[in-house]
């Protein structure tokens, strides 16, 4: 039996509910095969492969609306699904907001100069792909003596296919790939306690991908670094962001951008575009058109076509991600931002998210901080969009006269996300990619640092 | 007992009738999963069910259903595993993928043939009367309905409700090539009421829920009025909320939700995957003290109804409880079969997995520390200036040397053996030995919280249940914003 692909079964699940008396309906499909290396000591620890097809159907009728999804396609399961995914739209209340896209809101673009399939990765041998995450985590146990154990490398590469069908005629797929390699590695401190520190590249293709050495002795350098890591006092002081804990940061105040956020109440942001929230150094945009990123999409999670928007320009908020469901609440514009998985409602949110470099070389922020703490790693869930209040832990530096003191762990920045955004005092020109986020160097010229 | 069939028969049979996999199918995969020569494999047939409908602002928004079916293959060889999974349940794609898993086991001794041996169940610790999945969609509309009408009646400032209700159904069946083939019908079912409170500019909003094994006798013991008049007292509580202080302070965890932090604190390094790797603070020291002596920690999966409770684990062994600390000294650690054999220790039925997308892991179920000789008011009133936290929405720990961040919802200041003032949301940060050995007094009082905790590892979810009695950390940091 030749398999059906995913836009032919997306487009068969709009035809079977149109025949059943849905009004609007809409279908995605994915595809992928994944495969997972990883290496521990130099052992093989897992082999992991799969393919793997799901199917979500959203249905609305006389404004109400259903989700369901399904894995089971053949001929009676899945007729048998759309129709209970028709029947199961009559318990909900009608909502005059719901609805698919309007024609002209449709990509009619394909995906091809996204540059997000890499033929190489689909025939990367299983031998290659093993020699890869050895030589990640060996990179990684060799590059000092201080580094005494592993939590392995894992290589995962994933080959797919993305569809998009409604009753609206749009119909559309797109292939994709992506492969990432990541290790950790651990030292042990004077008193026993562990360090460790995890570094990946994740991309769409395998020319991009960091070199697995590099990987390797990234993750190693930084667990060395937290060696001696200590509590600070208690007091405010500059903070500053290292690339990946500013990128974490855009996220969390992007999360507070979107139309969900919006119509809930639960943003900080609300009824504040056009203000000048963040100092003139924050720009943060959201671009799913750049090439061959992670978050690169010629269409988003209903069909809409992809553009560049901006969430900060020079410190102004400009305004907010909105799928279609949320403009029409708000009274706006779908911002081709829905984000959407098989067995859940298109959501707004960032694709790729990037908060735009200054001209500040990063070691001059550094070297102008007279006292100040360095972070390079965030943990914990402090966030309340609603309110914008940030507590986080971290775990980083402690500067002194423009210089690397001493690590610092087990310690607490707090401020809330409005003010912070006020506060950036320096922007670093050392964008660097994360997956679908890019960041630089951030300070925050004040914040209270709880320790001891 | 009821006259309940026996879930793990019952299991058996929907996976032979549905899909045809009975003892001859299941011998002839096991035979190709261990082709290549695998010291043991094992299949993992899933069908689950999952059902949601969400209320916000007085209007049903949605109805989600989503059914999935599929078998994860394993192959151990060593301490290596292969694995494979397929959606389709038809002979052939199990068979590709009992292949693709096999392939782990080249150069090692064949197999002599499998003889498989369907067991049933010896205990159900699931709720038994009508299940979630099974009521119809206009039953929960209405149960929705009531909690938002409750939220609203409660006090003027509530400004928006949004109120869910979810249900899962999850037959499982492990069959291994050492024979044994045993299933498990697990429901699952939860409550969430989210109420936003606003007067003038100021707005808080504050989540509560719960749930677990059982059906719609829940609603017997929580009434949907309870979780929303519970949601409204949090969030309208937030709006006379002040900075919590910065910096260590004695804190005093309050019976029930707090066990949260015992499970990322402690919990996890006690997960024996991270011990045979040597990347676990608790590595090589059983028989040690680790905590206090008034610490005792168990991990129980076969508390009634519990969210966290399983009668099987996901590698077919039967469950129970693990004593993990005992007045203060480590006593074991929480077993897959993997670190099992490794420790040369008896399973301890906590392999757990997502789905049959996923491979196993140890995995805790319900966390809990056992009661101590205080009452709770001797334990607050010790304290001359501290905080009293309730209730938290997370947390995060890191396993290799047990830092951890938790992040409360509901706490107060304690000033002069008294609770005072309501706090913002803050973080506790610490370090999980540390604070175990800081555990200054434990109360005679004790609660499980309710089931709304979700565990994450290694990008596996698994619902898991807490319980704590209230507790005195003799000092924490706090990471507040009013200094001094």
């Amino acid at each position: 039996m030749a398999e059906a692909t995913p836009l032919e079964l997306a487009s068969r699940a709009v035809e079977l509910a149109v025949a059943r008396g849905a009004e609007q309906c809409d279908a995605i499909a994915f595809s992928h095969t994944e495969s997972t290396v990883s290496i521990r000591l130099g052992d093989i620890e897992k082999l992991i492969e799969a393919t793997s097809h799901s199917l979500g159907l959203r249905v609305i009728a006389g404004g109400r609306t259903a989700v369901c999804s399904t894995s089971d396609f053949t001929p009676a399961a899945f007729e048998q699904f759309v129709g209970e995914t028709v029947e199961l739209a009559r318990i909900s209340a009608p909502d005059q907001y719901a609805g698919l896209p309007e024609p002209d809101q449709l990509a009619t673009a394909g995906g091809d100069s996204l540059q997000l399939y890499d033929e190489r990765i689909e025939s990367l041998p299983l031998d290659e792909r093993i020699d890869m995450a050895r030589a990640c985590e060996a990179a990684a146990l060799g590059f000092d003596p201080r580094i005494t154990n592993s939590e392995g490398a894992g290589l995962t590469t994933r080959i797919g296919e993305v569809a998009l069908a409604n009753s609206r005629g749009f119909a559309a797929s797109y292939p994709a790939t992506s492969i990432s390699l990541s290790t950790e590695a651990l030292a042990d401190d004077e008193d026993g306690k562990k360090r460790n520190a995890w570094w990946f590249s994740a991309e769409r293709n395998l020319r991009s991908l960091m070199d697995p050495e590099t990987i390797g002795r990234i993750a190693a350098q930084r667990a060395v670094d937290q060696l001696g890591a200590r509590k600070t006092d208690t007091k405010r002081v500059p903070v500053i962001f290292e690339p990946m804990m500013a990128a974490r940061l855009a996220g969390d105040v992007a999360g507070c951008a979107t139309g969900g956020a919006l119509y809930r109440g639960a943003t900080f942001l609300a009824g504040r575009t056009g203000e000048a929230i963040g100092s003139p150094l924050v720009t943060i945009v959201d671009d799913p058109t750049q090439p061959a990123r992670a978050g690169s999409r010629p269409f988003d999670g209903e069909g809409v076509a992809a553009r560049r928007n901006v969430l900060f320009q020079d410190g102004r908020f400009e305004g907010f991600l909105f799928d279609c469901y949320t403009a029409r609440r708000m009274d706006a514009r779908t911002t081709g931002s829905a984000q959407r998985g098989v067995s859940s409602l298109p959501e707004p949110g960032p694709a790729n998210l990037i908060f735009e470099p200054g001209d500040t070389p990063a070691e001059d922020i550094v070297a102008d901080t007279k006292e100040g703490l360095l972070v390079t790693a965030l943990m914990g869930f402090g966030f309340n969009p609603t309110t914008g209040d940030y507590s986080r832990g971290v775990g980083g530096f402690w500067i002194e006269n423009g210089q690397i003191a001493y690590p610092v762990a087990e310690v607490n920045i707090s401020g809330d996300a409005a003010s912070m955004l006020a506060s950036v005092d320096a922007v670093g020109s050392d964008l660097t990619w994360f997956g679908s986020s890019a960041a630089p160097t951030v300070r925050i010229a004040e914040m209270t640092v709880s320790g001891v | 007992m009821t006259a309940m069939p026996d879930p793990s028969l019952e299991a058996q049979q929907f996976f032979a009738e549905r899909y045809g996999i009975d003892s001859a199918r299941i011998a002839s995969l096991l035979s190709d999963a261990l082709a290549q020569g695998g010291d043991f494999a094992e299949l993992f047939f899933e069908h689950r069910t999952n059902g949601a409908i969400s209320l916000e602002d007085q209007q049903i928004k949605s109805a989600l259903r989503s059914v999935e079916q599929g078998v994860g293959i394993r192959v151990v060889k060593g301490d290596s595993i292969g694995y494979a999974y397929t959606e389709s349940l038809d002979p052939e794609a199990m068979r590709l993928a009992a292949a693709t898993a096999a392939r782990i086991g080249e150069g090692g001794d064949l197999p002599t043939a499998i003889d498989t041996t369907p067991v049933g169940a010896s205990e159900s610790y699931y709720g038994e009367n009508a299940l979630l999945s099974d009521e119809p969609a206009a039953a929960k509309v209405a149960l929705l309905e009531r909690a938002d009408r409750a939220a609203r009646a409660y006090d003027p400032s509530i400004a928006r409700v949004d109120a869910s209700i979810a249900d899962e159904r999850k037959v499982v069946l492990v069959a291994r090539s050492d024979g044994q083939i045993v299933g498990d019908v697990q429901p699952l079912m939860r409550f969430n009421v989210m109420a936003l409170s606003q007067r003038g500019e100021n707005r808080q909003t504050a989540r509560t829920g719960g749930g677990g094994r059982l059906g719609v006798e829940y609603f017997d013991r929580v009434t949907p009025e309870d979780t929303a008049r519970e949601a409204a007292r949090q969030a309208i509580l937030l709006q006379d909320a002040v900075d919590a202080p910065a910096g260590e302070v004695p804190v005093v965890l309050a019976a029930g939700d707090s066990g949260i932090l015992l499970h990322e604190a402690i919990g996890h390094g006690l997960e024996a995957d991270f011990n045979r790797k040597g990347t676990s603070n608790y590595t090589d020291r059983i028989g040690q003290p680790v905590a206090s002596d008034l610490v005792t920690v168990i991990d129980d999966a076969t508390i009634e109804q519990s969210r966290g409770s399983i009668n099987v684990d996901d590698e077919g062994n039967p469950t129970k409880s693990n004593t993990l600390i005992e007045g203060g000294i480590l006593r074991g650690y929480l077993h897959d079969e993997i670190s099992a054999r490794h420790f040369g220790a008896e399973p301890t039925g906590s392999g757990r997995r997502q789905s049959f997308k996923h491979p196993i892991m140890p995995r805790m179920t319900n966390t809990l520390m056992l009661p101590g000789p205080s009452t709770p008011d001797e334990v607050i009133g010790s304290v001359e200036r501290g905080i009293y936290c309730v209730s938290f929405s997370g947390g995060q720990v890191n396993i290799s040397n047990g830092d951890f961040v938790f992040s409360t919802t509901e706490a107060y200041l304690i000033e002069k053996g008294q609770i005072t003032a309501p706090l913002r949301t803050t973080n506790l940060i610490g370090n999980g030995p540390e604070a175990l050995s800081r555990v200054s007094m434990v109360a005679n009082d004790y609660a499980l919280s309710d089931g709304r905790w979700t565990c994450g590892k290694e990008g596996q979810s698994v619902p898991v249940g807490v319980g704590l009695p209230t507790v005195l950390v003799s000092a924490m940091t706090v990471g507040g914003t009013q200094l001094g």
